[in-house]
């Protein structure tokens, strides 16, 4: 789960970290209130994707006039494929530098990596590519976390010793939103340093497992509700599919992730638009067929739809009849290619034909049937 | 011969009265392959199967010299279970169970280094055959068939998809090894493919990787100093979209590898042959 930065900044908050006084405004009433309360503020587009700046979603007001004006093309406006539902109005900082503080997996590692770095803010990525020498890292133990003489280290080598005693400090602040909240990426870029000395969370990006959502609820019930996205991905979240929008046209099912990417390249290739991933799981149990046929089908644009179902030990003329009652109890009208290779294999496939639907020899062949009947449209 | 199990393997089953741990034990049984007994906490001293099970894996390892053994218990369970076998002495670790939080996989992969005997395969994976003697997970053992094909895999039905195209064409597998799809995981490519060039019976490998993560370019770089194998490499997902990355921590660290092409490219490089599509490997292996 992405928290938006107003719901990182609260998590940060609570294990104690210094945040900017703010608001969080629905409609720019609210924007121009919050202006009138802080003084001069950031209308910040609440959306979890990076690139708010660059995207015109952040604007300087000081007055309640213009965060009304920031708030009213704020709201609503759509960032990387996300509507922007809310603003958070934030007291403007007097920056004196700006630090780039960030946890997350490194995968290769198998382990924690936490990063530091003199010269955050917006242009972090390149100055990683660029001098990357400049970005002290560690690796604590994740048992026991970050020591305090690692964390001078990192501190001295990321020519930031002068602030070595508050970052140290914040860092294992930070630190505890690993085992806390079971955080995959915690990240403040900027940690900004006032006029006055303060060390301030000026952004926080905070992502935490969905593998471990069944002992965080209190963060799902606090914020699931607020996080907006493409409707498709939360219909499918509800039915407890792994889905994926993607912006073509032509339905992807699939029995595992391997298999179900595989199957996209396979539409790609043939000449067709993918217009989702869709992986049912092992089994292509009939309820579970129906469910995601049912949030393709959601989605107008969609003109065909091409199941791909590999049965290890299921059994094919099981796997075709459940794809038949979804279907029909769908009354799904476009066409439908299905691939079915496992046990009975040509009994599931005869069955299909029988029911017309049309069976795949291999998935190669599934692919450019179905992106051949949709351009045709027809059944 | 084989890497990591053969028929001499002696397993246990961790969750062996669940549902899934019970199915897969029977079909692990009817290959031939030697379970000899299984872990329920509190279930101690009954049999299930026709095999003992223990309350711990320790008290199984003692009672059936156990080697190795395959984790069938939910996720909640599953990163204890696992530490629970490398503490008890067991030298291959199979967790089929998916959804293991993240943070948990990287304590376990600590702890791991107290027991460099032990070697994890997955979690989240479809687990290891040695087709016609043994196996431990869910692989069908219906697609396969024995041979001199070392088959690794990080998705699990593409590994399906690919051996039994294999064993239609009558090219059988040494050893098909699921190393899993999660991020911080077990035994990675190149472990394995460091395993296949010194068995004997393998001759030629196929790799199957996806995008994501820079394992397969390390297995590349290791295939390119020089190998009697010969290996044909497949990547799914080269059509995916980028994520909808959040934060710049994970680009920072992880630069331009990852992709597909850079993938493909890495194994052009190191004189692998890279298919198509998963339909092609079997006329490149020819």
């Amino acid at each position: 789960m992405k928290l938006l930065e107003y719901q990182a900044k609260e998590v940060l908050a609570s294990l104690g970290i210094a945040i900017p006084p703010g608001e969080v405004a629905r409609n720019a009433d609210e924007a121009a209130a919050a202006c009138a309360r802080l003084g001069p503020v950031a209308v910040k587009a609440q959306v979890p994707v990076g690139g708010r700046g660059k995207a015109g979603g952040i604007k300087l007001a000081r007055t309640p006039d213009e965060a009304r004006k920031a708030a009213e093309q704020i709201i609503g406006m759509d960032i990387k494929g996300l509507r922007v539902p809310l603003v958070y109005c934030e007291a403007a900082l007097e920056i004196e530098r700006e630090i780039y503080l960030g946890f997350t997996v490194d995968r290769d590692a198998r382990a924690n990596i936490l990063m530091l770095s003199a010269r955050g803010g917006m242009d972090i990525e390149q100055v990683a590519e660029e001098s990357p020498g400049s970005i002290a890292r560690l690796y604590p133990n994740p048992w026991r976390g970050p020591l305090d003489f690692e964390l001078t280290q990192l501190v001295f080598d990321a020519g930031l010793g002068d602030l070595a005693r508050p970052l140290a400090a914040l860092i294992k602040k930070l630190y505890r939103a690993i085992p806390d909240y079971d955080a995959l990426t915690a990240e403040i870029n900027p940690l900004v340093v006032t006029k006055t000395g303060d060390v301030i969370a000026g952004d926080a990006k905070l992502e935490s497992d969905d593998n471990a959502a069944w002992r965080h609820k209190d963060l799902e019930q606090k914020y699931g509700a607020f996080i907006e996205g493409d409707p498709y991905e939360i219909e499918a979240k509800k039915r407890g599919l792994t889905y994926v929008s993607l912006d073509g046209d032509i339905g992807i099912i699939g029995n595992g992730a391997g298999l179900c990417m595989g199957t996209l390249d396979l539409v790609q290739r043939a000449g067709g638009r993918p217009a989702n991933f869709c992986d049912i799981g092992g089994g292509a149990k009939a309820e579970v067929v129906e469910n995601a046929l049912a949030v393709i089908l959601m989605n107008p644009k969609v003109k065909g739809v091409v199941i791909n179902v590999f049965g290890g030990i299921t059994r094919g003329d099981e796997v075709a009849r459940g794809i038949i009652t979804a279907r029909d109890n769908l009354k799904m009208k476009l066409p439908l290619v299905v691939r079915l290779s496992g046990t009975n294999e040509e009994e599931g496939r005869d069955i299909l034909k029988r029911n017309g639907i049309e069976p795949g020899v291999n998935a190669w062949a599934a692919a450019q049937k179905i992106v051949e009947l949709s351009r045709v449209g027809i059944r | 011969m084989s890497i990591l199990i053969d028929s001499s393997t002696r397993v246990i089953v961790q969750g062996i009265t669940g549902r899934e741990g019970s199915f897969h034990t029977e079909q692990m049984k009817s290959l031939g392959t030697k379970v000899v007994g299984g872990v329920s906490p509190g279930k101690g001293g009954t049999t299930h199967l026709g095999v003992p099970v223990f309350n711990t894996v320790a008290d199984a390892v003692k009672a059936t010299g156990a080697n190795a053994s395959g984790i069938f218990v939910p996720a909640p369970f599953a990163a204890d279970a696992i530490m629970e076998a490398a503490a008890a002495g067991i030298t291959l670790i199979v967790c089929i169970t998916e959804g293991i939080p993240i943070q948990e996989m990287i304590r376990v992969k600590d702890f791991l280094r107290g027991y460099p005997q032990a070697r994890l395969l997955g979690a989240n994976c479809p687990g290891l055959i040695t087709p016609g003697e043994a196996k431990i997970g869910i692989i069908p053992q219906r697609i396969t068939k024995p041979g001199s094909i070392g088959l690794v895999s990080r998705s699990g039905t593409l590994t399906y998809e690919v051996a039994s195209a294999l064993s239609a064409a009558g090219m059988g597998q040494s050893t098909i090894v699921g190393i899993g799809g999660d991020p911080v995981l077990g035994l990675t490519f190149r472990d394995v493919i460091e395993m296949f060039e010194k068995d004997p019976a393998t001759t030629q490998v196929v790799l199957i990787g996806e995008i994501g993560g820079s394992d397969e370019e390390r297995a590349a770089e290791l295939l390119a100093r020089g190998t009697r194998l010969k290996a044909v490499a497949f990547i799914s997902g080269r059509t995916a979209p980028e994520g909808k990355r959040m934060g710049h921590a994970g680009a920072i660290i992880s630069g331009n590898r990852g992709t597909a092409k850079s993938k493909e490219e890495a194994f052009r490089k190191a004189g692998v042959t890279v298919a198509e599509t998963t339909d092609d490997i079997v006329g490149l292996l020819r």
